[in-house]
């Protein structure tokens, strides 16, 4: 076991866990932050993801010991109140079913606005394209990806 | 079953009323002799932290409106749904109900996610439920105001005096209303759904804000204090025996808190025999398991292969069936005589259900009773496996019913919970049992696989006259009473009353089944969802035998007799104007026939009627030269009755279902050698991603007098058929394997 000291969602926290334990299991065991979900193990489903450094990573298979000093953000700290816009947008078309897949489909979601803020259906297939949704929401995930697009560029306009 | 139906209504005392604890107005159904339910009820837990609700309505002083919702959610929607029945007839606002999940209870009657049946068996009780609660606080207002009951109305949370224009709240009620008499339920009337409020519009899914910020909602999110973490290493080949283990190393591995042997039973879907590693964290436990070795007797399936169960399906099909499920006129002399005849032999393999979120269950055994937390779409089939196998007394064992991150009938079964629940009596703490996602895949209670060996014949007309089907299925050996039968797996028998089978003068079906260790439950629309490709495909091969356009044939088969009665165990009377309508609807949704398309691209259509719905599909479909599909476009027509519940919800159950369809179609695949599973997990057991479903798929709710029925289920098994006849209008190629990948489809 070795001690490790964490910058999650913009808290210093500190765990101990082996060097190989991948972050998911210290995300969920250690620090009860739930909704990082584990789907493969094996980085094919995109439950998982985080972003590090503002960049999408599969957290089940990052080993804890090669996080440092990288900022992880999670589902809980991708926005202080939950009202991304992806998060509103998610809310307001209704997508999700089951909805164990919905919280890894939006931190890819996400970076993907981030990156291109007016996204083509072509764009959001590729981005979207390592994230399963078992239920098949596939369709709302696309309009939710749509419709947070319009919702962030009204806030912009607005801050204006 | 035991659902409360209001058919019994006589039978039980309908409607119990009490005090909460802290005030309020409590409602709740419950069957004649569930007397615990009632006296827990009236004598509800002290204190707020730990009660119990135990009722579907509560209604406090602060005028917020309690629901519980009594069916496993899974995906379905079903915690948003029915409490909205609730909630429109007793005229609340959405805003002020709060829906709590119920715990498995007899108050509850029948609480089970499966068959579709959830809207069907609650529909109408639910109404009369918020209907009585809101005659109750009409009547308490019109005692308050000292005016006639005719004078007050409810809506919006609550009661108004026409005259006055005066109006009370629900919280300010419930003291008068909670002492008044409940109303006999033949008098309570519902509304006019006229006049409907919530039902039919569209309503997001309750825990969608949960869902969205990834808060624990699911039972692999269930955390205890003290809890340990718990792996179950069970036989790669099905009905393995541990002949030894290396526990002593497992138990010195760092985290690990114990490792034991479970003998298990030979039940193949009950507690398998296995070992538990329990430790510390989910990632010691699943380290320590990568040093476990167990020697395993691997019993009598471990020379079973997916090649093997081909050849021997193959050499059944040459023999007569074991069983005759149908036979109507005289198939051999009319093959003999038919102007053109067709023989195809179609096949689908084992799949895995893959719900998203694995099998996992929490438990705590602690001074005789078993406390456990589990995603399940059946609650009591847990409790009752538990009780039958542990011994523990039934009213020992509480179950919590969590979120469940999908179902798709994997979580009918039991078998998981039954685990946690015998590590948790080795263990002196709570303990979280997780599969990996390759526990998951290879020990599922898979779809059965299938051989269809199908013959059919058109007489000059170009009329079916002719069909018959060997069907080989696959059976588990399963023992009751000392006694060993063989049964085939949930979805693995035909009916004689399978379409078309009540429709062609001669009718030969046959089943023929092959024993095997593997498995076998209900996975999602069970039969119907390969029966109806199966079957619409090879009415498309033969309407095209005959010349003739697919639907056109489609509707000559089904006739014009309003209804066929039914005769098997599937013999629910077949409306055949139901599906004449929806056909009809979504043929000319989709320009059936007035279309044109280039060759590589082309429309297929298909119905089927499952669950008590009547569903027709039409797909269009684009086949590169290169053979790749591309889904363009699903019009679906339903048919479930008088109602849609939820727009939005029933919206999202019919495109997951062709979302569900199309993957299914497309690409998994399980095969078996030297007895086990090969595949493990989503590299080599590919699911459907986001680019390859459809762009579009327009619903139609076709709307009739009929009662209200479910969505979770009916509206997958036509897309499959649909699609590949698309492919087949596209290409000329035939798709008759299952998955898609089997099938060359370049062209040109």
């Amino acid at each position: 076991m070795s001690k490790y000291t964490l910058s999650i969602n913009g808290h210093c926290r500190s765990v101990e866990a082996a060097p190989e334990t991948p972050l998911l299991w210290v995300l969920r065991d250690s620090l009860s932050l739930l909704g990082t979900k584990y789907g493969c193990g094996i980085g094919q489903c995109g439950a998982c993801t985080i972003h590090l450094n503002g960049v999408p990573a599969r957290a089940c298979m990052t080993p804890v010991s090669t996080v440092g000093r990288k900022q992880v953000t999670t589902i809980e700290g991708l926005d202080p109140q939950g009202e991304h816009p992806l998060q509103r947008a998610w809310k307001e078309l209704d997508v999700p079913q089951c909805g164990y897949c919905q919280a890894g489909q939006i931190m890819t979601a996400a970076v993907l606005l981030k990156e291109n803020p007016r996204p083509s259906d072509e764009d959001i297939d590729g981005a979207m394209a390592g994230n399963l949704c078992r239920c098949g929401t596939y369709l709302r995930i696309r309009k939710g990806i749509h419709r947070a697009a319009e919702l962030a560029a009204a806030d912009k306009k607005g801050r204006k | 079953m035991n659902a409360p139906d209001l058919a019994s209504a006589g039978r039980r005392n309908f409607l119990r009323q009490s005090a909460a604890a802290g005030g309020g107005l409590v409602l709740g159904f419950y069957l004649n002799g569930t007397t615990q339910a009632v006296e827990r009820l009236e004598k509800p837990a002290a204190g707020g932290a730990g009660f119990k609700p135990n009722a579907f309505i509560r209604i406090g002083h602060d005028g917020i409106v309690t629901l519980v919702s009594k069916q496993p959610e899974i995906g379905q929607g079903i915690k948003t749904s029915l409490p909205t029945v609730i909630a429109e007839e007793l005229e609340v606002s959405w805003k002020d109900v709060r829906i709590v999940q119920g715990d498995l209870d007899p108050a509850y009657g029948r609480q089970s996610a499966g068959g579709s049946t959830s809207t069907p068996t609650n529909y109408e009780d639910f109404r009369r439920l918020g209907a009585a609660a809101r005659l109750m606080l009409v009547e308490a207002a019109a005692r308050s105001w000292k005016v006639p009951v005719g004078e007050c109305f409810a809506a919006d949370s609550a009661v108004h005096h026409r005259p006055t224009k005066r109006k009370l709240g629900y919280g300010q009620l419930v003291d008068v209303a909670a002492a008044l008499p409940v109303p006999d339920p033949k008098n309570v009337q519902v509304k006019d759904p006229k006049d409907f409020k919530l039902l039919g519009k569209r309503i997001g899914g309750v825990d969608n804000h949960q869902v969205v910020t990834g808060q624990p909602l699911f039972g692999i999110d269930t955390q205890l204090p003290g809890m340990l973490y718990a792996v179950f290493e069970k036989s790669p080949v099905f009905g393995g025996k541990i002949r030894s283990a290396n526990l002593d190393a497992i138990k010195a591995l760092p985290g690990v808190k114990d490792a034991f042997v479970i003998a298990g039973t030979d039940d193949l879907r009950g507690l398998l025999p296995g070992v538990a590693i329990v430790a510390e964290s989910t990632w010691a436990a699943w380290s320590a398991r990568k040093q476990l070795q167990v020697d395993w007797d691997e019993g009598r399936f471990a020379d079973q292969s997916w090649s093997g169960f081909v050849a021997e399906a193959q050499r059944l099909s040459k023999r007569a069936g074991a069983s005759v499920l149908r036979q109507d006129g005289d198939v051999g002399a009319a093959l003999a005589g038919a102007a053109k005849t067709v023989e195809a032999a179609y096949s689908y393999p084992f799949i895995s259900h893959a719900s998203f979120e694995p099998q996992n269950c929490t438990a705590h055994y602690k001074d005789g009773t078993l406390e456990l937390w589990a995603p399940t779409q059946n609650p009591a089939a847990g409790q009752e496996l538990v009780t039958a196998t542990l011994g523990i007394p039934k009213d020992k064992v509480v179950l919590h019913i969590t979120r469940s991150g999908g179902g798709f009938g994997r979580r009918l079964s039991a078998d998981y919970i039954v685990e946690a629940a015998a590590i948790a009596q080795r263990v002196k703490a709570p303990v979280k049992l997780t599969w990996t996602r390759e526990d998951d895949l290879r020990h599922d209670h898979f779809r059965p696989a299938g051989f269809h060996f199908l013959r059919g014949g058109v007489d000059a007309k170009g009329r079916l006259i002719a069909w018959h089907n060997h069907f080989v299925t696959f059976a588990n050996p399963v023992s009751r009473d000392g006694k060993t039968s063989l049964v085939p797996g949930s979805g693995g028998s035909l009916s004689g009353d399978e379409f078309p089978g009540r429709w062609v003068d001669n009718c030969l079906l046959e089943q023929s089944a092959i024993e095997c260790g593997v498995p076998m439950g209900p996975w999602r629309a069970p039969g119907s969802c390969v029966f109806a490709w199966v079957f619409h495909s090879f009415i498309d091969e033969l309407a095209h035998a005959a010349g003739r356009d697919p639907l056109e044939f489609r509707l000559d088969i089904l006739g014009d007799k309003a209804i066929v009665a039914g005769s098997g165990e599937r013999g629910t009377p077949y409306d055949v104007s139901r599906m004449r309508r929806v056909l009809l609807h979504v043929a000319d949704k989709a320009g059936w026939g007035r279309k044109k398309f280039p060759k590589g691209q082309g429309q297929g259509i298909a119905f089927h009627f499952s669950h008590r719905g009547y569903i027709a599909q039409v797909a269009e479909v684009t086949v590169a030269k290169d053979g790749s599909l591309k889904v363009d476009r699903v019009v679906v027509a339903t048919d479930i009755g008088a109602q849609i519940v939820n727009l939005s919800g029933a919206e999202n159950q019919v495109e997951g279902s062709v979302v569900d369809g199309l993957g299914t179609l497309m690409f998994p695949e399980l095969t078996i050698e030297r007895g086990r599973i090969v595949q493990g997990n989503f590299n080599d057991y590919p699911l459907i991603r986001i680019a390859d479903a459809p762009p579009k798929i327009e619903v139609h709710f076709v709307k009739t007098d009929y009662p209200v029925t479910g969505l979770g289920e009916p509206a997958l098994p036509p897309l499959a058929p649909a699609v590949c006849n698309a492919i087949f209008a596209a290409t000329g190629k035939r798709v008759r394997q299952f998955p898609l990948s089997r099938t060359d489809l370049r062209w040109g």
